[in-house]
């Protein structure tokens, strides 16, 4: 008993060492939540974006910006895709728990669409709009196009940023980084080093140039989206994955010194063409019951799920993989009209 | 009477509703000539309504022997009827726009089969006609519009006799819309704006209809005389002058569409939704014509409650 006892005290006083050294490091970190847009909404409110900033206490934020030591992890640009809402708390969480180790700074902007997120709605409510083809916005317009211009403002200097989306509400996806083929050559050795299971490099495309994404890379700013998991929901597993990868990224750039774990090797699809994935369409409308789970390795004339009539207990359509390969994207939601996404499969791999 | 020459163009079963269906109205033969869309949204009841005259007055015609021999006009009043009867704007399921997914893809998602399935149909006509809206709520003074592609006829858009025809420079997400594919495809697109969208304004969907039926006849389509229309004043989208509100609050508006204003006019307040109290008198930058005016209660801080054409000397 008496020995149990000595160690309770040795490791009593090494964690209160341990949270004395917590304390001295993070008193000399700045916490700052700042808000980069405002404006005034018709009742008694004010719409605000807001930013949460972490960096080493008595840093030159000009000078860690020229040093490339600036980060930036963005979500919420649709309002139902919450995936990025735990990989900030988490990021903030983890490095408050070793602030000495912080040596650039971190930009963490949770909320781009702030009305999305209450209404549990994808684009931006009241205006109908996807708040993901209104960049780069512009100072002189409407709110919505203020608000994306004031955003990308704040972007400014950064090394990297990331805008971590969850595919929608209808389709799961294994951890993902989209690149525009436009990008390829500067972006893929950044992506390959997230910590996602595949990094996608896909056709340009005219509409897509109204992105979040895209105008940063067209402005200079490194900018990678992630798409994970699905809408509504989160998947912390994906969550800490991206984290770590976030991590790895962040010592690469020199914003971190403490250990990072070791990142996975990802799937690169050079798709550029788009003739690297199988889509997988419904052919008829009905209900979708899969029957296989995204992550799958899946066999030619491999069954990923039925399509079914409840209205007369009938099998409308049996999903088959059209070749071999692996299914990273599966149809969470059951309800499909003709041409829905059921899944998606990377030829080959 | 002369039965209707109505015809399915596009259809997917559904699980619980009834079928999804685009319905086309053909008058007579020969020549892809012209073909007109009405609605694309669900909330657009006025391009529906103008598309219904157009029906009426074409059938009379060709009743009447007036449709020119070896032409042939095809109208479809409605491209997403689903949404028009569940009064959502956008794709009942996934909210996506089918004027965002031209010229489609017929194994894509099914907003892109519609828009390919409609594309299939339309894109051989010479001519196309789409009765468009825009995403803020408001009333247009009656307008065609084209986008610069390049393809672009002007004298073509002018003999629709609307007061303005007004050329704007494609956006990226122009790229995937119906006017914009009919160009590439080599159809003259013209997108007319009629004052209303989720009102009917029977006033403007009958200067819509005058300026279809003026053209058919020009373009020797059909045999009709009517009301000649305006010589059309063209002006350049980016030459609009935005009036915007400068707070959030009620919004009172004393001009309307159309409207020919004077510099420093009163053009509309803003008052605190709590206290009534005045917060901005909106007043009219330049001389102009009303081209647009937001017609909502209630406004946001920066929108553009006011769209001027400023008088010629002032561009």
């Amino acid at each position: 008993m008496a020995a149990q006892f000595e160690n309770f005290e040795i490791s009593e006083k090494k964690r209160q060492r341990s949270l004395k050294i917590l304390k001295y490091w993070r008193e000399r970190m700045i916490e700052q939540i700042e808000t980069i847009a405002e404006t005034e909404l018709p009742v008694d409110e004010r719409l605000k974006i807001s930013r949460y900033r972490l960096m080493p206490d008595g840093s030159n934020v000009e000078e860690l910006e020229r040093q490339g030591r600036r980060i930036g992890i963005v979500t919420g640009i649709h309002g139902d895709e919450l995936e990025g809402q735990y990989v900030c708390y988490e990021l903030g969480r983890r490095i408050k728990e070793e602030a000495s180790a912080l040596c650039g700074i971190v930009d963490i902007y949770p909320a781009m669409n702030p009305f999305g997120i209450d209404n549990i709605t994808r684009g931006i409510p009241a205006f109908d709009l996807d708040m993901n083809r209104l960049f780069p916005g512009n100072r002189n317009g409407d709110m919505n196009e203020y608000i994306a211009a004031e955003i990308l403002k704040d972007m400014k200097g950064m090394a990297l940023c990331m805008d971590i989306h969850a595919s929608n509400i209808f389709l799961t996806e294994v951890p993902q980084i989209r690149i525009n083929e436009l990008h390829k050559e500067r972006l893929l050795p950044i992506a390959e080093k997230a910590n996602v299971d595949l990094v996608w490099v896909h056709g340009a495309s005219t509409v897509l140039e109204a992105t979040f994404a895209y105008s940063l890379n067209d402005s200079g700013v490194d900018a990678l989206v992630v798409e994970m998991g699905v809408g509504m929901r989160i998947t912390k597993s994906y969550g800490n994955q991206l984290t770590d990868g976030i991590f790895s990224l962040m010592k690469e750039l020199g914003i971190w010194s403490g250990k990072v774990p070791e990142v996975r090797k990802p799937v690169i699809s050079n798709d550029e063409k788009g003739e690297d994935v199988y889509y997988l369409n419904a052919r008829t409308s009905g209900i979708f019951l899969k029957e296989k789970e995204h992550g799958s390795m899946v066999a030619k004339g491999e069954r990923i799920g039925i399509i079914v009539n409840p209205l007369g207990g009938e099998i409308l359509e049996e999903v088959e993989a059209p070749g071999d390969g692996w299914l990273f994207t599966i149809r969470e939601y059951p309800v499909v009209d003709e041409g829905s996404l059921v899944g998606r499969i990377l030829k080959g791999v | 009477m002369r039965r209707l020459n109505k015809e399915i163009l596009y259809e997917i079963k559904a699980l619980y509703r009834d079928d999804f269906r685009v319905t086309g109205y053909r008058f007579g033969k020969g020549e892809k000539s012209v073909c007109i869309l009405g609605s694309l949204r669900g909330n657009e009841f006025q391009q529906i309504y103008v598309c219904s005259q157009i029906i009426r007055k074409l059938l009379e015609l060709e009743k009447k022997g007036r449709i020119r021999e070896g032409k042939e006009i095809l109208v479809i009043p409605c491209g997403n009827p689903y949404s028009v009867n569940t009064k959502k704007r956008f794709w009942t399921v996934d909210n996506t726009d089918i004027n965002r997914m031209f010229p489609g893809y017929s194994l894509g998602e099914t907003t892109q089969r519609i828009a390919a399935g409609i594309f299939e149909k339309v894109k051989d006509y010479k001519y196309g006609i789409q009765f468009a809206s825009f995403y803020m709520p408001g009333n247009f003074v009656p307008q065609v519009r084209m986008m610069k592609t390049g393809a672009e006829n002007v004298a073509l858009a002018k003999q629709f006799g609307l007061p303005y025809v007004v050329l704007h420079k494609p956006r990226p997400f122009d790229t995937a819309t119906l006017n914009y594919n009919w160009q590439v495809w080599e159809t003259n697109a013209f997108s007319i704006y009629t004052t209303s969208t989720s009102a009917v304004d029977k006033a403007s969907a009958k200067q819509a209809l005058d300026a279809v039926l003026n053209f058919l006849s020009k373009q020797d389509i059909i045999q009709y005389q009517g009301y000649e229309g305006y010589i059309s004043r063209v002006v350049e989208g980016k030459d609009f002058v935005d009036v915007r509100a400068e707070h959030a609050g009620f919004l009172e508006q004393y001009a309307a569409a159309g409207e020919k204003v004077e510099k420093g006019q009163k053009l509309a307040e803003i008052r605190a939704p709590y206290t009534a109290g005045l917060l901005q008198v909106i007043s009219a930058p330049v001389s102009g014509t009303v081209a647009f005016v937001h017609n909502e209660a209630m406004a946001y801080q920066n929108t553009a409650v006011y769209k001027l054409i400023p008088e010629a000397d002032e561009i």
